[in-house]
């Protein structure tokens, strides 16, 4: 039943894609509560200009829209500090970057394929070099997110009341973007530009109402971004379908079966 | 904690004037004045998320800029029950907050840390009410949890930013018996912003009027005398206000 384990483009799948999972519905759960569900969608599509740019000049791509999404990250953080009100302010770098790389693919002359698999994503794509990326850079952002766990959730929740217990604020939110930068552009990969903000935002946005203490969702978003990779990467691979949309599509089934649950079971 | 010829403006506005006064240990401040008094100004230069723009402020002995052990402050914010009402978070856990900055960044709370807030959800009286998910409580109750909070924290200074606004009378009346516990029979420095005239001088052991200047007031000389001395208070009613 499991047979397509023994391939190794669906090992790096699974793995890449069950780590992206965990770490963007982590996440997901402090920006979906914190009004800041649209920072994944707009740091993925300024990295989309570190792709282009990649592409265009013979840098590994991952590593350049790297660069691009934690300098947006930190740019959109500045200009919050600047009286720019936060979503103008993702707004405004989510078409700086989109431009940018428009710009770079007209110099090239035209899309490409390589192009194309970042934007939709593309798990035949993903190599040895993109594995271990994701693994060291992921497993890295899971332990910042585990040791500042208690800031990051006292910040969600009443952040004067944290800034006034003494709890570096300034530094935790800047902390917070950067490692959602991260998380972007190692799940572009998988799930590409287009849809990585679902990552971040359906898990979380599923737990949410279903749950009691802040522990429940953040386990329960993680759980159901996991199941929902494991469950899109089988049906991509016996359907052959878009891995990519087939875990989104997925994801967007749990969201409704809560809603469902909510509505005629647990009334 | 004193201040000495604290002042500070939003602006060109000024918000507080010249304003100097002391908190000894074991004291239970009164803060009262009308809207747009500075009273929430006053609170955030004692909280340090204000600095002024001339005056010293020292607390517990040291320079408020030098002050790091904030945890030793307790705060109930204004609107403290205007959160998020969906937010998943049970009454343990939100009152767990108020350990987090005395346990230090990186740090997975200890036993500790948990039994001080057990304790605090004991003084608090909602022990009953754990594992609830806060969103749940009536005000009255989410106003203990805040203060379960601070108390978890175990400070020496309590400082309320308006905590009645949005209660009702007898969750009120508790809230007054409780903190009157704290300072009484635990020692605690207590300072209570409100402009609810008639239930703070009852409680009280000093009054300060607050109207972009400070006037400081002790209250065993008779309440209706500290009461009359701020010049406003006859407009200001004893029946709870509601404001957004």
């Amino acid at each position: 039943m499991m047979e397509f384990l023994q391939y190794g483009f669906m090992q790096r799948a699974f793995m890449a894609g069950i780590l992206i999972a965990l770490l963007c519905s982590v996440i997901g759960v402090f920006l979906v509560l914190r009004r800041m569900a649209l920072l994944g969608d707009g740091l993925a599509h300024i990295s989309f200009g570190g792709i282009a740019a990649g592409i265009l000049f013979g840098f590994y791509p991952l590593l350049s829209a790297l660069a691009f999404s934690v300098l947006a990250a930190l740019g959109i953080q500045k200009l919050k500090h600047m009286k720019v009100y936060s979503d103008a302010a993702i707004a405004m770098f989510f078409s700086f970057g989109l431009a940018i790389g428009v710009v770079l693919i007209s110099l090239s002359h035209g899309f490409n394929a390589d192009l194309f698999s970042y934007l939709f994503g593309s798990i035949l794509a993903v190599n040895g070099t993109d594995i271990l990326l994701i693994i060291a850079l992921g497993t890295g952002t899971l332990v910042a997110l585990w040791l500042f766990y208690k800031e990051f959730f006292f910040i969600t929740f009443d952040e004067e009341s944290a800034r006034a217990s003494g709890i570096p604020v300034e530094r935790l939110n800047t902390m917070l973007i950067i490692l959602t930068a991260i998380a972007v552009v190692l799940s572009m990969r998988i799930v590409g530009i287009m849809l990585v903000s679902s990552f971040i935002v359906i898990p979380a946005s599923t737990a949410l109402p279903i749950c009691r203490s802040f522990k429940q969702s953040i386990a329960a978003s993680a759980l159901i971004a996991t199941a929902s990779v494991i469950v899109g990467l089988a049906l991509a691979y016996y359907f052959d379908l878009a891995a990519g949309g087939a875990i989104v599509l997925v994801l967007v089934a749990a969201f409704f079966s809560m809603l469902a649950y909510k509505k005629f079971i647990a009334k | 904690m004193e201040f000495k010829k604290v002042s500070y403006s939003y602006g060109k506005q000024p918000a507080l004037e010249n304003v100097s006064f002391s908190i000894e240990k074991g004291d239970f401040v009164g803060v009262i004045g009308p809207n747009g008094s500075g009273k929430t100004t006053l609170v955030k230069l004692m909280l340090g998320l204000l600095k002024p723009d001339s005056g010293s402020i020292t607390v517990f002995g040291k320079g408020i800029q030098e002050f790091r052990d904030w945890h030793r402050v307790g705060y109930v914010p204004q609107k403290a029950t205007n959160f998020d009402q969906n937010f998943p978070a049970t009454v343990f856990e939100v009152a767990s907050m108020g350990r987090f900055s005395k346990a230090g960044l990186m740090r997975q709370p200890s036993e500790a840390d948990r039994k001080a807030v057990e304790k605090a959800l004991h003084v608090a009286g909602i022990t009953n009410l754990q594992n609830s998910r806060i969103g749940d409580l009536s005000g009255g109750q989410q106003q203990r949890v805040f203060i379960a909070r601070a108390l978890a924290a175990e400070p020496d200074l309590l400082i309320l930013d308006e905590p009645t606004v949005g209660v009702d009378m007898k969750a009120q009346h508790n809230f007054y018996s409780l903190l009157k516990q704290l300072n009484g029979e635990m020692g605690m420095t207590l300072v209570l912003v409100s402009h609810d005239v008639g239930m703070i001088t009852k409680s009280v052991s000093k009054l300060a009027c607050v109207n972009v200047t400070a006037t400081f007031h002790d209250v065993s000389k008779g309440f209706e005398e500290a009461a009359l001395f701020c010049s406003y208070a006859k407009d200001v009613g004893v029946v709870p206000h509601h404001h957004d």
